[in-house]
């Protein structure tokens, strides 16, 4: 065996997703506990601390989606506020990363790098930032900032954004005290002094999500970990080779960025009984109300009026239309009409079945030997540096992953047995980001 | 209500006065287990945007799950912060404290401040209050803006919750430079255990007085003597019922500075505190320590069992929110009964 002989062996990073805000929670299984509630919270962050994961990781939401003008009631819905959620955990973890969402377009960056640059002193340098960005007046109505921001903007304020909290949490000097800071930019005049020494692991970690160039761009030039979608081998390889490639024109090293996809699983004793828990998962996922959801949001129009159980729509998506706001739309609508006909057509589906093949998300089915050794594959082929896993169901949804899968990466050396550090950083092998030049006058 | 029908309320603040707060969590959950330890109502941690020290809001946070019944009371400004933030993060302290949590609301006043946001410039204190008490008021709203039976987990029909209750607030408030600003809502946290978090206010200043008596379930008094404490929570109670409000709903409590750097010095702090409740100052005493690590010690294990053999204080918390501690009851939510009055 190569392995053997070789100390390097690459190993993977997990990564746990509290779900929330989707329809991929199974709120209606008989185990399915409160979303709000702090014992669920820490039901979870106790379990990947005790699966030794590098972190947990909160999604965020600011504005609850409405559809054809109502808010929209079948998923779940209704999230405390990250930070503060992520602050409480700190206090029954010990070692586990804690990765809160916060957007950059309806923050400001001194208030937002001092909250969380105080939960990596509060944590002993745990935290993590994963930068989204907002174009969505919509969302803006809860803000007095207001909404709209052109799409283009929304990098560049957050390049800048992410840049500016850097140089607030490098103001203070090597022996402690405060420095005065001036950040003059596009989107931000900024001065004074930051409230909050260096943390414990220099900067939180920056965890970025985005598959547009741009989006790779910033990633490559700005982010510690980034976190996809590509969930296929060949599209994941792909994905990983050009992110980073972009990586040596920012000055940074093939390992200082990691690549870790959101995925799903589903455990089962044999690979039959785990096909059929998923397409189980998947039927409850996809209620019949939740299809013609699906649909109505491709096609742009009142769909109530068709069968489900039934053919798709006949006629094309709108392409104006509205019906759905606050979630990200996927692509354009006619190009996923036509996929999804196609899709029916081929293989004789209803609406629903069409929508449960067609929206599932990178999974891994099978026995936990089988996943583990998919995902060791996946990672040793440079197709990702680790995985987000986002299980079905809350609280518990991690347990068995925990104790049956964890074991076998740890046996196949591809999964730490122990923490070896104390800091998200050391838990990711990211090195220590080196105090920026920066303090006044070093803005344009 | 005379304010000496019942026993005072007793409330301490974490802050050391003059230096920077630690940067770590463990003297903060310390002092707060030692504040419960003494069955005080709460402990407050106060903040603005250029001292040196952590969130305060954050590290309430961090200790909340050390501690099970101590009430835990950041003080939050609203001069540069988005309502909508502030809300859901005092309404996430509730439910990660399971109905222990406080907001003391502030203001930012300087110049500097204004320049580590860049968006807008310093204002007098009586448009940053009134602003305040726009923000104190959306807040509420969004608190309310999911009815404590939204969520049905309605399996049969596929709903998760029943949107009928769940409410868009339409807040329309001024800014204290003058802008108007709106906030759609709902919150997106549902209604939190104690249904509102516990509003309080420092209304020493005459600017902020108004924003106390409209918003505050707690009003802080600065006070050298019983008759001034007495004196401005008469007329906190007067505004608050020319405001529509029951006065018995708002909590004046004199904030007091605490030195106790002998252990005879805390019993003499329980006389003072007997004389200062006798006079009817106010409801209670909200006690700012000038070293916690210090005084805090010789508070819990000199003035607290003093003034329990007095019967001035309870021995157990007769509940486990913060509003059970301080007598107050859980608000109904106003979306809610506007909905029922119209049914009916």
């Amino acid at each position: 065996m190569t392995t053997s002989r070789t100390p390097a062996r690459k190993r993977l990073h997990l990564a746990a997703h509290f779900p929330g805000v989707n329809n991929t929670t199974v709120w209606t299984d008989s185990e399915s506990r409160s979303q709000i509630e702090f014992d669920s919270f820490e039901h979870l962050a106790r379990t990947a601390e005790r699966g030794r994961f590098d972190f947990f990781f909160l999604a965020e939401g600011l504005r609850l989606r409405e559809h054809k003008g109502r808010i929209h009631d079948l998923d779940v819905v209704g999230r405390p506020e990250s930070l503060t959620v992520l602050n409480a955990l700190a206090a029954v973890t010990d070692r586990l990363g804690l990765a809160a969402t916060v957007n950059a377009t309806f923050n400001e960056p001194y208030e937002l790098a001092r909250r969380l640059a105080t939960l990596d002193h509060l944590s002993a340098g745990r935290a993590a930032w994963n930068v989204v960005t907002s174009s969505d007046a919509f969302t803006g109505e809860n803000f007095r900032r207001g909404g709209y921001l052109d799409h283009a903007d929304r990098y560049t304020r957050a390049a800048e954004f992410v840049a500016t909290a850097r140089e607030l949490w490098d103001s203070w000097s090597e022996d402690g005290t405060p420095r005065p800071f001036a950040h003059r930019g596009q989107h931000f005049d900024i001065r004074g002094e930051f409230t909050v020494p260096r943390s414990p692991q220099g900067h939180p970690v920056v965890i970025q999500a985005g598959d547009s160039p741009a989006g790779r761009d910033f990633a490559a030039s700005a982010a510690d970990v980034i976190f996809t979608r590509h969930g296929t081998l060949e599209a994941g390889r792909a994905f990983s080779a050009d992110v980073k490639g972009r990586l040596a024109a920012h000055g940074r090293s093939h390992n200082s960025l990691k690549i870790m996809p959101g995925v799903t699983f589903v455990l089962g004793d044999t690979a039959a009984e785990a096909q059929e828990k998923a397409h189980h998962i998947r039927r409850r996922q996809v209620s019949p109300q939740n299809a013609l959801l699906a649909a109505e949001q491709i096609w742009g129009t009142d769909l109530s009026h068709l069968d489900p159980d039934g053919p798709l729509p006949a006629f094309d998506p709108d392409p104006g239309a509205r019906l759905t706001q606050g979630r990200t739309r996927l692509g354009d609508p006619q190009e996923i009409a036509d996929r999804w006909r196609a899709l029916s057509r081929a293989k004789g589906l209803s609406l629903r079945e069409t929508v449960i093949e067609a929206t599932g998300r990178q999974s891994f089915i099978g026995t936990p030997e089988t996943v583990a050794a998919e995902m060791d594959a996946f990672v040793t082929q440079d197709a990702a540096d680790g995985f987000i896993l986002v299980p079905h169901l809350t609280p518990g949804g991690l347990d068995d992953f925990v104790d049956t899968v964890v074991p076998l990466l740890q046996e196949r050396g591809a999964f730490r047995t122990e923490y070896e550090g104390n800091t998200l950083r050391s838990h990711l092998g990211l090195p220590e980001p080196a105090r920026g030049r920066g303090v006044e006058g070093s803005t344009s | 209500m005379t304010a000496h029908s019942r026993p005072p309320h007793l409330a301490v603040a974490l802050d050391t006065p003059g230096a920077p707060g630690p940067f770590d969590a463990a003297p903060y959950v310390r002092l707060a287990r030692l504040a419960e330890r003494g069955t005080l109502d709460f402990v407050t941690l106060g903040d603005t945007f250029t001292r040196p020290g952590p969130d305060a809001l954050a590290v309430l946070a961090r200790v909340a799950p050390h501690t099970a019944r101590v009430g835990l009371v950041p003080t939050v400004t609203t001069t540069h912060t988005e309502p909508f933030h502030v809300a859901t993060a005092v309404q996430t302290l509730d439910w990660v404290s399971r109905g222990r949590a406080g907001w003391q609301a502030d203001v930012s006043r300087t110049p500097a401040e204004a320049a580590l946001f860049g968006r807008r410039p310093a204002a007098p204190a009586g448009a940053l209050w009134r602003e305040a008490a726009d923000v104190a008021d959306v807040a509420g709203r969004l608190w309310d803006s999911w009815e404590d039976d939204a969520e049905i987990r309605d399996a049969a029909t596929g709903r998760f919750i029943d949107r009928d209750k769940l409410h868009h607030v339409d807040f329309r408030g001024t800014s204290s430079t003058g802008e108007p600003f709106s906030v759609r809502g709902p919150s997106i946290v549902p209604r939190p255990p104690q249904g509102r978090p516990v509003i309080v206010v420092d209304a020493t200043e005459d600017a902020a007085r108004e924003t106390a008596a409209a918003r505050a379930d707690v009003a802080l008094v600065r006070a050298e003597d019983p008759d001034t404490a007495h004196a401005a929570r008469t007329e906190l109670r007067a505004r608050a019922q020319e405001l529509g409000r029951d006065p018995d709903h708002l909590r004046v409590l004199v904030s007091l500075p605490v030195e106790l750097p002998a252990a005879g010095d805390a019993a003499g702090l329980a006389d003072l505190l007997t004389d200062w409740h006798a006079a009817e100052a106010a409801d209670g005493f909200h006690l700012r320590p000038a070293d916690p690590e210090r005084d805090l010690g010789r508070l819990v294990d000199g003035t607290v069992p003093a003034l329990r053999r007095r019967g001035l204080l309870r021995r157990a918390y007769p509940g486990t929110t913060l509003r059970d501690h301080l007598g107050l009851a859980r608000p109904a939510g106003r979306y809610a009964a506007v909905r029922t009055g119209e049914a009916s």
